[in-house]
């Protein structure tokens, strides 16, 4: 038995090159940023700080970003969210919080090539001029949520499981050869 | 005779000819022309017919004005109506057709409409309402609807790509002419984003035809070194054959960029829409000419003058060897100079002015074209191409004083400020008297969210009409939209060379004192065939509102949308009403500012991508086995997995018997899963549900129903306890998203210092029902865990393995059967269902849909979200008494359960149905009951909520409400049926089959 991302791991390359990947480790922290023990339990989790309003921290291949004033997202190999969740459960003892592992319920993709930021322009309601980096943003892509960042070599974007094949036909419709925006 | 000249022409590319058919005759253009100057000099005047009339009409203008010259435009699944020939680029193979015309072009047997004019006057449609119903049905409509209607609908598959996309940006400029070339340079200087945007593919708008001169040299020059300079610019986008399209609250702009438009079927999308968030809006849209009001200004050859020079000096095109200018202006004669010196002859120009001074008649004069001042055109002569004009004095009723022949006229009735986008948000006009236009009020701007001016107009679209105002306007303009966005502009305008142009004369009808017989032949609407006699008909019956004018008469309502008549027929309005202009006022102006493509507003989405498809783990399983799948919300569920031969009734009926009696496996993953934790989650929960759920053991599950504040029943599920401080919750599929956000609702807006979090967790979990005698048999046959009675009862969970799988198994039944829903993480679950048929096979397993799920639960007796409740439905209705609490001090629902109307014993109440012939009860049927209401229809005692035919019956069973419940139990009553008719069914007991719960319980 192993693990499957939702679409096997799809490829398409236009002007931009599509792959989805994953299963990514995903946990979802639900805590408020002054909760005596957070710092420790997301150091402990994922070792990073505490992510500023709307930035994602990595650290290696595990990072945790700012999804809402209340709410984190950590990311880590996919067989390592039991091993977090125990660490923060740790670190957490007694304090009012909620973490729960959300890595299936998840279908992730990235976008790379110079001109992978205008596959996203064409979905997203975002000004990718002043898209800062290791900048954590939830928007929509056409009619679904998602999140995105972005590194070096291109974005990562988050969007839910169930719509994953909807996302990667928007992706590969917007990446077309010929249909750059600049 | 329009023909191509053997010189000039700015635009074309003389080495580059390119086919192109109309009306299937092989012709041949130049790179370079519009569809529209190739027509012309191909000698195609006669592009169209009209709407009502069906007169000839020919091209009258060179741009998005354009009313008459609508074609066709390729074939096939690349086929569009009402293609603009003025705004469309040649290409090699391009094909159209002309529309609205039977069974010819040059014969159309539509035109006997024009002799039957004074049968359709101003408000025709109105009016044959107004006779018996069935004139309109069986006589007025069909001749209507046979002899009108411009362009055919295409039939195939749209075979073009479209998509979307968005910008964002400090300065918007909208219009690449001088002023918004100007108005950029100034912005972009300053550092400002800034994106210009030009609806052609060309900059410089009209100042290179003009004869503008910038900088001391033609225009033409400086629109190439202010685009360079543009281009240099890093914080500058410049796009062509971009619309800006219409202006929304908040800086929000749409804009289709034509892509492909002049190379289809190149792999490009055709067209883009660009959803565009601007700090500040520059509308540099330029101005419109008006025609003049005079008798025949619809015959073919009759163009707008400024129009004829843009064929002239764009594409070395001209309408004819002799056109007589006519006009209330200078700027005309700048058409009369531009013949002229193309070698073309002007035998005269009729000015309506009795005084003409200025430079420009000068010139005109000097090249010994004759002017004849305080003159008007009585007529134009000619039928399908315009033969020459009768002349009589402006002043005067239209006595013939000569007869000049021509071949073309070019009229010129001043010019209008294109406001559209200024005024789509709320921007004021204000009525200029020296050049009788309405221009853009610069106290009364649409404001932002921060009440700030939001566009600013510049140049002929603010008024500034000739080019040295409209360059030192747009830098102004270009600065202040930089300085309002917080950048610092330095206002430093091109000088332009002043011409000097004597003030126009407003002139809406010529000549002035015409009679009837004239001016029900002058045009003012060319495509909706309005005329000046129909909008002062409108006045004489009482439409004093220009905007019931525009309706009753429909002018302005065609696909140009009055560019050329709204100002010319509200000054006749205003004239019939005898009130100013700006007292009459005009109609409101909309997006979009011309025609935007469906193909672009839907953008991506079509086919595949039209909306999302939630899709479960094991979606692929599903449509490899042919399953029939229905959409709930937006996931796609199987409805029932037929198997060759057998209908979809016949395989429901299969699944459900299967399922009784071996083994039935449902794909559950859709519904809803959400964790409530906290120190407060009890005491929410039970807020949010109409039962206790802080007392439910660790372990164990518990049924229970949500409630709106209204006390109607919104959702239901079954409610695990994981932990201490942890409950999870199953909503049913289509609510999950909804319960969550009414969940985070109640936490954030109302209950926020209650430590509860929320997580909704359904697409963590793919979910499987194993249900059936044999159930247990092959969780067993899997092994991992302990699923016995003993160590796993009915409502409790436990984690484990099954089969190597980690799962959460919960001994829940919606079927009334031995019945274990498992959880596993999603990237498993597919190869978890597999593995359950495999080891189920010696087990009878067989995969089940939603349509056999329904019918199980139905055969329990177990309600329905959506099917026994519709949003008036509560709890007590439904006989669920029981799930709610009568010892909690309130539960979200409690206080409007307690309104006299939702308490009163006389409410319809659920019960079951027996039809006494064992027939189903049709879907949606009411009980009828004895006597009619008030409104004289048939009273009724109640309705049927859910019906099936149970294989496991045997017969017919239904669901319902009516009146006294289930007190009315052995009573036979009525339901009526879709043919006529009742059905007889007996009130009996909902729960048709194992009522004691003895299967389940197993």
């Amino acid at each position: 038995m192993s693990e499957v991302s939702a679409l096997n791991h799809a490829k398409f390359d236009g002007f931009a090159s599509i792959r989805e990947i994953g299963p990514l480790g995903m946990i979802t922290l639900r805590a408020k940023p002054d909760l005596p023990g957070l710092a420790e339990a997301i150091r402990a989790a994922v070792g990073t700080e505490v992510p500023a309003t709307r930035r994602i921290v990595t650290n290696g291949d595990k990072a945790a970003g700012w999804m809402s004033p209340d709410e984190y997202l950590l990311i880590l190999p996919y067989g390592e969210t039991g091993a977090a969740l125990a660490a923060i459960a740790a670190a957490l003892k007694g304090q009012h919080y909620l973490a729960e592992t959300v890595s299936d319920a998840r279908a992730v993709f990235r976008i790379e090539g110079a001109k992978a930021d205008q596959v996203l322009a064409k979905l997203s309601p975002v000004d990718f001029a002043r898209l800062e980096p290791n900048e954590l943003r939830r928007t929509r892509a056409a009619q679904v949520a998602a999140a995105f960042w972005k590194d070096e070599a291109g974005y990562t974007l988050v969007c839910f499981r169930s719509v994953a094949s909807y996302m990667m036909g928007l992706l590969t419709h917007s990446a077309q050869n010929g249909s750059e925006l600049v | 005779m329009s023909t191509r000249l053997s010189r000039g022409g700015r635009l074309i590319d003389r080495s580059a000819s390119q086919e192109f058919s109309f009306n299937g005759k092989k012709l041949r253009g130049l790179k370079g022309d519009t569809l529209a100057a190739a027509l012309l000099a191909n000698d195609q005047m006669l592009v169209g017919r009209s709407f009502k009339y069906h007169r000839p009409r020919g091209i009258v203008a060179a741009g998005p004005e354009e009313p008459n010259a609508l074609v066709g435009m390729g074939r096939g699944a690349r086929f569009e109506p009402n293609q603009r020939v003025t705004t469309t680029e040649l290409f090699n193979g391009l094909e159209a057709q002309s529309q609205n015309h039977w069974p010819s072009l040059e014969f159309d047997v539509g035109v006997i409409n024009n002799s039957l004019a004074r049968f359709l006057p101003g408000g025709f449609y109105y009016k044959t309402f107004m006779y018996p119903r069935a004139a309109w049905k069986h006589l007025f409509e069909p001749i209507i609807r046979a002899s009108a209607g411009l362009g055919k609908a295409p039939k195939d598959r749209d075979a073009d790509r479209y998509e979307q996309a968005y910008a964002f940006c400090d300065v918007l400029v909208i219009g690449g002419g001088i002023a918004g070339l100007q108005a950029a340079l100034v912005a972009g200087a300053s550092g400002a984003r800034v994106i210009v945007l030009e609806q052609t593919a060309h900059w410089g708008g009209r100042a290179p035809v003009d004869g503008d001169v910038i900088e001391g040299a033609p225009a033409d020059a400086w629109v190439k070194s202010a685009v360079e300079a543009l281009g240099k610019m890093e914080n500058v986008t410049l796009r062509v054959r971009t619309m800006g399209a219409g202006v929304y609250d908040h800086g929000y702009v749409l804009a289709e960029e034509k892509i492909a438009d002049h190379t289809p079927g190149d792999g490009r999308p055709k067209h883009r829409l660009w959803r565009i968030r601007a700090g500040r809006i520059v509308t540099a849209t330029g101005a419109i000419e008006r025609p003049l009001s005079f008798a025949g200004n619809d015959i073919p050859g009759v163009m707008l003058a400024a129009s004829v020079r843009d064929y002239v000096v764009n594409f070395a095109v001209s309408p004819g060897d002799r056109t007589v200018v006519v006009t209330n202006n200078d700027d005309a004669y700048r058409t009369a100079i531009a013949l002229k010196e193309a070698g073309l002859e002007v035998p005269a120009i009729i000015d309506a002015r009795v005084s003409v001074t200025g430079d420009l008649p000068a010139r005109a004069r000097a090249m010994g074209i004759r002017i004849e001042a305080g003159r008007a055109i009585a007529k134009v002569k000619g039928g399908k191409r315009v033969t020459g004009v009768a002349i009589c004095i402006q002043a005067g009723e239209g006595s013939v004083l000569e007869e000049i022949a021509c071949d073309a006229v070019a009229m010129s009735g001043g010019w209008s400020p294109v406001v559209h986008l200024w005024s789509h948000c709320g921007g004021k006009l204000v009525w200029d008297t020296t050049h009788a236009h309405f221009r853009p009020d610069a106290t009364k701007p649409p404001t932002n969210q921060d009440g700030q001016a939001m566009v600013i107009a510049v140049g002929n679209a603010n008024g500034a009409m000739s080019a040295a105002d409209a360059l030192a306007d747009a830098a102004k303009g270009g600065a202040a939209a930089a300085e309002a966005t917080s950048f610092k502009a330095e206002v430093k305008a091109a000088s332009a060379t002043q011409v000097t142009e004597a003030p126009m004369e407003a002139v809406w009808i010529m000549p002035q004192g015409a009679g009837s017989a004239l001016k029900a032949k002058m045009w003012l609407d060319y495509q909706n065939d309005v005329k000046v006699s129909d909008v002062q008909l409108a006045a004489r019956e009482g439409y004093e509102s220009v905007e019931h004018t525009k309706r009753y008469t429909t002018l302005g309502m065609a696909t140009d949308q009055g560019k050329l008549s709204n100002i010319n027929g509200l000054a006749i309005l205003a004239q019939s009403l005898n009130e100013d202009i700006p007292q009459v006022g005009t109609t409101t102006f909309r997006p979009p500012y011309t025609p935007v493509t469906l193909g672009a507003l839907a953008g991506e989405s079509r086919g595949e991508i039209f909306q999302p498809l939630r899709k479960t783990p094991m979606h692929a399983w599903h449509e490899a086995q042919n399953a029939y799948m229905e959409p709930v919300g937006l996931w796609r569920r199987p409805y029932t997995f037929p198997r060759a031969g057998e209908t979809h009734e016949q395989s429901v009926h299969r699944e459900v018997n299967n399922t009784r009696t071996n083994l039935g496996l449902l794909d559950a993953s859709t519904l809803g899963k959400i964790i409530v934790k906290g120190p407060d989650a009890g005491k929410f929960l039970d807020m949010l549900y109409t039962g206790v759920m802080s007392n439910l053991p660790v372990g164990k599950c518990r049924y229970g129903l949500m409630c709106n504040e209204q006390g109607f029943l919104s959702d239901d599920g079954v409610v695990a306890r994981i932990d201490e401080e942890t409950w999870l919750c199953h909503t049913t599929s289509g609510g999950a998203d909804r319960i969550h956000a009414w969940m985070e609702d109640w936490l954030q807006c109302e209950w926020w210092d209650w430590k509860v979090y929320t997580a909704n967790i359904t697409e963590q979990l793919a979910q499987v029902a194993v249900v059936g005698p044999n159930a247990r048999k092959l969780l067993e046959k899997l092994g991992g865990m302990d699923v016995s009675k003993e160590t796993l009862p009915f409502m409790q969970w436990a984690d484990g393995t099954l089969g190597g799988f980690p799962v959460r198994v919960y001994r829940i039944s919606f079927s009334g059967e031995l019945s274990y829903e498992i959880a596993v993480p999603a990237s498993l679950g597919a190869a978890f269902w597999e593995a359950l048929h495999k080891a189920g096979a010696e087990f009878g397993t067989m995969p089940y849909g939603t349509e056999a799920l329904h019918i199980m639960r139905a055969e329990k007796g177990f309600i329905m979200i959506g099917d026994e409740t519709d949003g008036t439905v509560i709890p007590q209705d439904l006989n669920l008494g029981w799930a709610i609490s009568k010892k909690k001090a309130d539960f979200l629902g409690k206080r409007g359960q307690e309104r006299n109307y939702l308490a009163s014993p006389d409410r319809w109440k659920l019960a079951g149905f027996e039809t006494l012939d064992g027939s189903v009860v049709p879907d949606g049927s009411y009980i009828v009951a004895a006597g009619h209401n008030a409104n004289g229809q048939g009273n009724t005692q109640g309705r049927v909520t859910s019906t099936y035919y149970s294989p496991t019956l045997k017969r017919g069973i239904a669901m319902g409400l009516i009146h006294g419940g289930l007190n009315r139990i052995g009573d036979v009553v009525e339901f009526n049926t879709v043919s006529g008719g009742t059905v007889k069914a007996k009130v009996v007991d909902p729960v048709f089959y194992d009522k004691d719960g003895a299967k389940q319980n197993v």
